[in-house]
């Protein structure tokens, strides 16, 4: 090998992806040097994971090289990326969680003794490759009862055994607690020191701040640029990410709310029992719903929505009871919801543009009774297509092929068309990149103007702060607290959203 | 929707040819009378398993359920005397009330569709056989007017080349029918319903549907339509065979209807489609018949027919995709520069 010192362990130049309706990533490059801690930021949909993904073989690009200690290199599976010490640990832990620790570890490449799984010799190598990560768990333990924060560094366990000298990781602390966090960056630091270069992606920028030796920014799909540790700081990382100064970002008049329009009183979500919530929203009222993930947001909005029914407690809707068992329910009731995951919940995939516009309203405009309403169909995709401006060739064609963006404007026109008096938006601009976002906060302002009560979660701080008219901040299940448009900060929603802090200390927040 | 039909419309019509041209006795009024006669009654059942296979569901029960009609309504009409009509709203109903507690079943308790009606297989076969002591029913010569309705055949006339010709009843039926199914399942807000939810019927559910009721309702139909295949059949050989009558005729309806262009994996398929995928059993049947070819190899033959049309069919669709998505990265590639 003919490689120095100075040559990058790891580097992509002019990557370019394509998917249906949308370019992922445009002449992107990255390099990574030799115990290095490289962080990758970027918004969602900025092309981050598709980056990843590459590199780690699980996608080719369209376009752009590899070079792997200088060499032009071809990752054209999984298999070829670890045999070149690449490995990924998933967003999404990916161990079989009914196998011991060990199993996982050696899972597909068990060593044999006459043709048998040589059980004793797996669990003595795993204890060592244990130790390496910090990790003092028996072996023959079944993996799904460690803590996520344990499995992450079995994971990791089982990159480092099969050689690793690159490991990406896709938002390894989104589900950690703060004790594991530190546990996760002593580990990372301990790697490094050894020689093991990282890539980690996170959009946690204190996180960032503290952990990486360089920063590089995507936007869009594009490189945005790089910051050396020296220059490592918030705001320039935000200035990056966003490509404008973020004083613009709190552009945001005030409104005047109307009547009650939701009301909870009480409510006990299933699996939370020890939590009663109660909250109000009005008509034309933002309500930004904040919290980590597993807070009981998502949770919150399906019973709100009759997907799940509440165990105990009311909700009023204009001043009426309501108890919605069933969507169906809580359509009727005047509540709509655009769920989290949109290709799983929002969107019937195989079927047209139109067809998905339609599909909540189509039958209140039918015809004797029975029939579909052509016409009807027709004229309200046009209106939507036009009003939401969705790009699409036609409205007959199949949503699988749209980008995320439009995809979320189709699951949107879908409810607009029912006139909904409260809408309840499930991390609204996930996956979907900036100017449909933008259009999307357009929307919702313009929605609330007149007088849709908007209930949202979301899990970027950005969109909090810069949305909502007021905020409600979770934890564990529970409401922490309510922050006015004066109280809200990311400080603020962070303490709370952490369970650093109860209401009764952040101020004005009413008990729940 | 047409243009999905084209595969299996032209198969139909390739079977068809070859057969005639091989064989001299294949072309006869008598033959082919009898091959519409039997594709019809196949015909009719296939379109009720349709529903269920386009909701991503399974019915094993329709060879027991027609079993079990195909007994009661010659005990009612011939044994106890019930006027014939009463009679055969009576077996009606029983048979979409099968179907009703399958699809709550299904959707209330949350059980697997499979299960389900496996069972329903197996009860509604003893059923049948324990009430009639498992002797052989029939309609005597009392019912002869009934029995037009399976056996009655309409005059069209002078034939050149088949001699007189007449059309068995069962096809207007069969026809009708048709008609009907497809409306429902393309003009009306159920059939937009079942396609959605045949597609994902949890975002089905998030859009307000109330799939459970949609569901249910592809079961009734099913067992209501296999309970009108049941009367029919039972009309036409006026013989009937508690242990046997009916067996495997649900794995016949489920092969016409994948067969015919319905995935099990729900959401799609086409009534059309699936008249001529019972048709092209029944042909396929009938050829080795009248082509001297064993018996016994049948059910081979049938099977390998059907594999091999579920084999183009899959890989048709994949060039197609495949095509897709390549017009799809060019046009991305275009706009880009």
């Amino acid at each position: 090998m003919v490689a120095n010192r100075l040559t990058p362990l790891l580097e992509a130049r002019q990557i370019t992806k394509r998917f249906p309706g949308v370019t992922a990533l445009r002449r992107v490059g990255i390099t990574l040097g030799r115990g290095e801690v490289l962080a990758v930021i970027g918004e969602n949909g900025a092309g981050k994971s598709t980056l990843m993904k590459i590199l780690a073989g699980i996608q080719q690009p369209d376009e752009g090289q590899i070079f792997i200690d200088g060499q032009p290199t071809a990752i054209d599976s999984v298999h070829t990326a670890l045999r070149h010490g690449i490995a990924l640990i998933h967003q999404e832990l990916n161990l079989a969680g009914n196998l011991s620790v060990a199993a996982n570890i050696y899972l597909g490449r068990e060593p044999r003794h006459w043709g048998l799984i040589d059980s004793k010799q797996i669990h003595e190598d795993a204890r060592l490759i244990l130790a390496k990560v910090g990790l003092s768990v028996d072996p023959h333990v079944v993996a799904g009862q460690l803590s996520i924060g344990r499995q992450q560094l079995v994971e990791i366990a089982r990159a480092l055994s099969v050689g690793a000298r690159v490991l990406i990781m896709d938002e390894p602390t989104s589900s950690l607690s703060q004790q594991e966090t530190k546990t996760l960056f002593d580990v990372v630091r301990q790697l490094r020191n050894e020689g093991v270069s990282i890539i980690y992606i996170s959009h946690r920028l204190g996180e960032v701040n503290e952990l990486a030796d360089r920063v590089t920014v995507l936007r869009d799909g594009e490189f945005a640029g790089d910051l050396p540790r020296d220059e490592i700081n918030h705001d320039r990382m935000v200035r990056l990410m966003v490509g404008r100064d973020i004083s613009q970002l709190h552009v945001r008049q005030a409104r005047t709310p109307g009547n009650v329009a939701i009301s909870l009183d009480g409510i006990v979500v299933p699996g939370q029992p020890q939590h009663r919530l109660s909250f109000t929203a009005q008509a034309g009222e933002i309500v930004g719903i904040a919290g980590l993930v597993g807070a009981g947001r998502t949770e919150l909005l399906q019973v709100l929505f009759g997907v799940v029914p509440a165990v105990a407690g009311t909700i009023h809707v204009a001043g009426k009871i309501i108890t919605p068992r069933s969507p169906f329910d809580a359509m009727h009731a005047g509540i709509a919801l655009v769920p989290e995951d949109r290709k799983l919940q929002g969107l019937i995939l195989q079927m047209a543009v139109r067809t998905n516009i339609s599909l909540a309203s189509v039958y209140q405009q039918r015809r004797a009774g029975v029939f579909l309403n052509d016409a009807f169909e027709r004229r309200e995709a046009a209106r939507m297509v036009e009003r939401l401006r969705i790009k699409t060739p036609s409205d007959r064609q199949l949503v699988q092929y749209l980008s995320g963006g439009n995809q979320q404007k189709v699951v949107l026109g879908k409810w607009l068309s029912l006139e909904p008096r409260v809408l309840l938006l499930d991390e609204p601009t996930r996956g979907i990149d900036v100017g449909a976002k933008q259009e999307i906060y357009q929307l919702m302002e313009e929605l609330a103007g007149k007088g849709v009560a908007i209930l949202f979660v979301s899990s970027e701080m950005e969109e909090i702060l810069r949305m909502s008219d007021r905020a409600l901040v979770m934890h564990e299940g529970a409401i922490m607290g309510e922050l006015s448009r004066d109280e809200l900060t990311e400080q603020r929603v962070m303490q709370l959203a952490t369970g650093s802090i109860h209401s009764s200390e952040a101020g004005s927040a009413r008990q729940t | 929707m047409m243009k999905k039909n084209l595969g299996i419309l032209s198969l139909l019509i390739t079977v068809f040819i070859a057969t005639a041209l091989c064989s001299g006795n294949f072309l006869s009024a008598y033959n082919l009378e009898n091959l519409i006669l039997r594709a019809s009654l196949y015909g009719i059942i296939s379109i009720g398993v349709a529903f269920v296979i386009i909701s991503g569901g399974i019915d094993l029960s329709i060879g027991s359920v027609i079993g079990l009609i195909g007994c009661l309504l010659p005990m009612l009409i011939t044994e106890w005397g019930v006027p014939t009509w009463i009679g055969l709203v009576v077996v009606l109903l029983v048979a979409a009330s099968i179907g009703l507690l399958h699809g709550l079943l299904i959707t209330k308790l949350k059980l697997q569709p499979f299960v389900v009606t496996l069972c329903g297989l197996l009860v509604y076969r003893g059923i049948a056989r324990w009430i009639t002591g498992d002797a052989t029913l029939g309609f005597g010569r009392d019912h002869e007017s009934l029995r037009l309705l399976a056996t009655g055949r309409i005059p069209v006339g002078q034939v050149p080349g088949l001699g007189n010709f007449q059309i068995p009843v069962p096809l207007i039926i069969l026809v009708v029918l048709g008609v009907l199914a497809a409306i429902l399942l393309n003009r009306t807000i159920f059939g937009r319903y079942l396609l959605a939810l045949g597609n994902n019927e949890q975002a089905a559910r998030y859009s307000g549907i109330n799939t459970s009721r949609v569901i249910i309702s592809t079961y009734a139909i099913c067992s209501l339509v296999a309970g009108l295949g049941g009367v029919l059949f039972a009309l036409d050989v006026n013989s009937i065979q508690p242990a046997g009558f009916g067996s495997f005729y649900e794995l016949y309806a489920i092969a016409a209807a994948v067969l015919g262009g319905c995935s099990l994996k729900g959401g799609e398929g086409s009534i059309f489609g699936v008249i001529i995928g019972a048709a092209i059993m029944q042909l396929l049947y009938n050829s080795i018949g009248v082509l001297g070819i064993q018996t016994t190899l049948e059910y081979a033959i049938i099977g390998i027919v059907i594999l091999l049309g579920v084999m183009a069919d899959e890989i048709v669709r994949r060039i197609a995709a495949r095509r897709r998505a390549d017009q799809q990265a060019k046009t991305a590639a275009q706009s880009e520069k």
